[in-house]
């Protein structure tokens, strides 16, 4: 018995000693946050919701650097972050595969990594903790399911012109929502797609579209793999005068809070939702509960499922930029 | 031997008349037969709506090549130019959205403030020293960033109707911005050919040091040379932001290379003191039709990027072996 109560007492002792630690540690978290950069509002607006949930959570430090879209950049400030001693790090690789070094120089530097939105090559030789990101292969799918129900409503079968105005060549996004666009889409042999790049750029988007609208007179949807290529394109309908735009079917991806608006208003038709804000803040508590609690998150990668936003169904939208 | 020099002369003259012909009207003739190469393969391509089209998408950068004609002219260049339209652009969005929605501000600050930045160009590469590549490489950055700070993190949506009208309003069926963009290339062209001024940029560009020991103050026209671009830059700003109702932290990115290889493709020499803001029209132009003539064309854009600099070096080469040929 008294045996017993010794082994108790010491164990409290421990435990106590224990949670003391943590309650140090919490005070002292110093997470590093590298994204390609905050001159998209996307990914100014993950590092709205990181530091949103940073403040909830008390007692962390968050570190941000602008990378400007550039791989070299990346990796430099990640090996900033290395020397700085940050306790983990939240990163949007640039490129899949040319900032493996960098979450190499993490791993050896037992610097737990996290990647949002966009991941790390499947195969490469790192650990990475978790991944939280959108399904954007999904995505293009519900969009192109979205642009098929409307043709086969307007002409009761499943025909028509689509364009589609591609993202930046080569970035995954641009890859994966085209991707599965193209895998809904090619099912109907009667709708005729034509498709562009337009860089993920509202620019390049009107004057793609310009173009299209001289090359292709009727059109029936255009489907932008961001928004602003989208809302590029339906400044050019409206300014050509050869186009309703409340006629031609539009849809978009990334919820903003302009394309809010215009659904709203009935410009534009959909947008997909990715629903940033969850993904941001759902990486963020798994690296944090990792580095408190030695938590391993239950899944090595969290997707969380798009949705279509159109007129019937917009309180869904995050419109959290 | 009276005829040896005689047929040398001749000889000469064929190959002379091709050079000739090639500096008054070179471009020119490569931009017609573009034309003519993409009229054939899509009719829609001479549509008036497309032609106005073009010259629309070009005004853009084609304003900015027209100041960019003066700095190059002086054996400069401006690499900022990109990024003062962002933080002309983002101030303007600013004014109209956050900042109490004045027309007037929104229209003269961004200009005053693309001047101001091309002054700084200007003041600080003539005055310390510096090669403008260097300067407006360091601009560059400092307006980018600024342009973030501005906007902090997201683009500025929704101008008024007044202020759309740079950008998309219409003088009958002329679009706004295309009577901008030629309206300063004709300004810029007598500037060049008509006055002191110009005369002064041609002097300087062709030999700095006997224009400065003629007493040209050399300083002061590279300053004045930056100036005018930089506020040409704001009004391209302007333009942008009027026309895509938004301020966008991405716009013009890139724009540099397109403005610098129009006024190169127009044949004013990167050494100074040769070509002229006609030959830049006809650059820009030939850079915007080739883009839409390929977009019509359903052709994909890492062929575009090929197709122009294939030209950009054809053009530049060539104005080389006419450079050759005079000297020999």
């Amino acid at each position: 018995m008294k045996k017993l109560i010794s082994l108790l007492v010491v164990l409290m002792v421990v435990f106590s000693f224990l949670f003391g630690s943590i309650a140090l540690a919490q005070e002292e978290l110093t997470i590093g946050l590298s994204f390609p950069s905050l001159s998209f509002a996307w990914f100014s607006f993950l590092e709205e919701a990181v530091k949103e949930k940073a403040a909830q959570l008390g007692g962390i430090e968050v570190i941000s650097l602008e990378a400007e879209d550039k791989v070299s950049n990346q990796i430099s400030i990640i090996e900033d972050m290395i020397i700085r001693g940050v306790d983990g790090v939240l990163l949007v690789p640039i490129e899949v595969e040319a900032v493996v070094p960098a979450v190499e120089a993490l791993n050896q530097a037992n610097i737990p990594v996290v990647t949002v939105d966009r991941r790390i090559k499947e195969d490469a030789p790192v650990e990475v903790l978790c991944h939280v990101g959108a399904d954007n292969v999904e995505g293009g799918r519900k969009a192109g399911q979205f642009v098929v129900d409307k043709l086969i409503e307007k002409y009761g079968a499943p025909k028509g012109v689509v364009i589609e105005l591609i993202g930046t060549p080569g970035a995954g996004p641009a890859i994966d929502r085209s991707g599965g666009f193209n895998e809904i889409i090619g099912q109907y042999p009667d709708i005729i797609i034509k498709s562009q790049t337009a860089n993920f750029r509202r620019d390049d988007g009107m004057r793609v579209m310009e173009d299209f609208i001289m090359s292709t007179p009727e059109i029936d949807a255009v489907f932008g793999g961001n928004d602003e290529m989208v809302l590029g394109a339906i400044q050019a309908m409206q300014a050509s005068g050869m186009l309703d735009v409340e006629e031609v079917i539009t849809v978009g991806f990334d919820a903003l809070p302009e394309s809010l608006e215009l659904i709203e208003q009935g410009i534009l038709d959909a947008t997909i939702e990715q629903f940033p804000g969850r993904q941001a803040s759902t990486a963020f508590e798994v690296l944090v509960n990792y580095l408190w609690e030695g938590q391993e998150p239950a899944d090595k990668v969290i997707l969380i499922e798009p949705a279509v936003i159109t007129k019937e169904n917009l309180d869904q939208a995050e419109k959290s930029f | 031997m009276p005829s040896l020099p005689e047929e040398k002369t001749t000889s000469v003259s064929i190959a002379g008349r091709f050079f000739i012909f090639w500096e008054k009207a070179g471009i020119l003739l490569a931009f017609i037969v573009v034309c003519v190469v993409f009229g054939i393969l899509t009719p829609v391509f001479f549509h008036p709506l497309n032609i106005l089209n073009v010259i629309r998408q070009v005004s853009i950068i084609g304003v900015m090549a027209v100041g960019m004609t003066f700095v190059i002219l002086l054996a400069g260049i401006d690499l900022s130019v990109g990024s003062i339209v962002a933080f002309t652009g983002i101030i303007a969005a600013a004014f109209q959205v956050k900042w109490g929605g004045s027309l007037f501000l929104s229209i003269v600050v961004p200009l005053l403030i693309g001047a101001g930045i091309g002054f700084f160009n200007g003041f600080v590469s003539t005055k310390g020293g510096l090669h403008p590549f260097i300067v407006t490489l360091g601009s560059m950055s400092i307006f980018r960033g600024a342009t973030l700070l501005v906007a902090q993190g997201r683009p500025i949506s929704g101008m008024s109707p007044e202020f759309r009208f740079i950008g998309a309003g219409m003088v009958g069926p002329i679009p706004f911005p295309v009577i901008l963009f030629l309206g300063s290339v004709v300004v810029a062209g007598i500037v060049l050919r008509k006055t002191v001024f110009g005369r002064y940029i041609y002097a300087i560009g062709g030999n700095p040091e006997a224009a400065l020991l003629s007493g040209i103050r050399v300083d002061r026209y590279k300053i004045l040379a930056f100036t005018i671009l930089g506020f040409l830059a704001g009004l391209s700003g302007l333009i942008l932001t009027s026309r895509l109702n938004s301020g966008e932290l991405v716009a013009g990115q890139g724009y540099e290379l397109d403005v610098i290889a129009s006024v190169i493709i127009g044949g004013t020499s990167l050494m100074g003191g040769e070509g002229g803001v006609y030959g830049s029209l006809i650059g820009a132009l030939l850079i915007g039709v080739i883009s839409n003539g390929l977009n019509l064309l359903g052709v994909q854009p890492y062929w575009q990027m090929i197709v122009k600099g294939a030209i950009i070096i054809l053009a530049v080469l060539l104005d080389k072996m006419r450079q050759r040929f005079r000297a020999s």
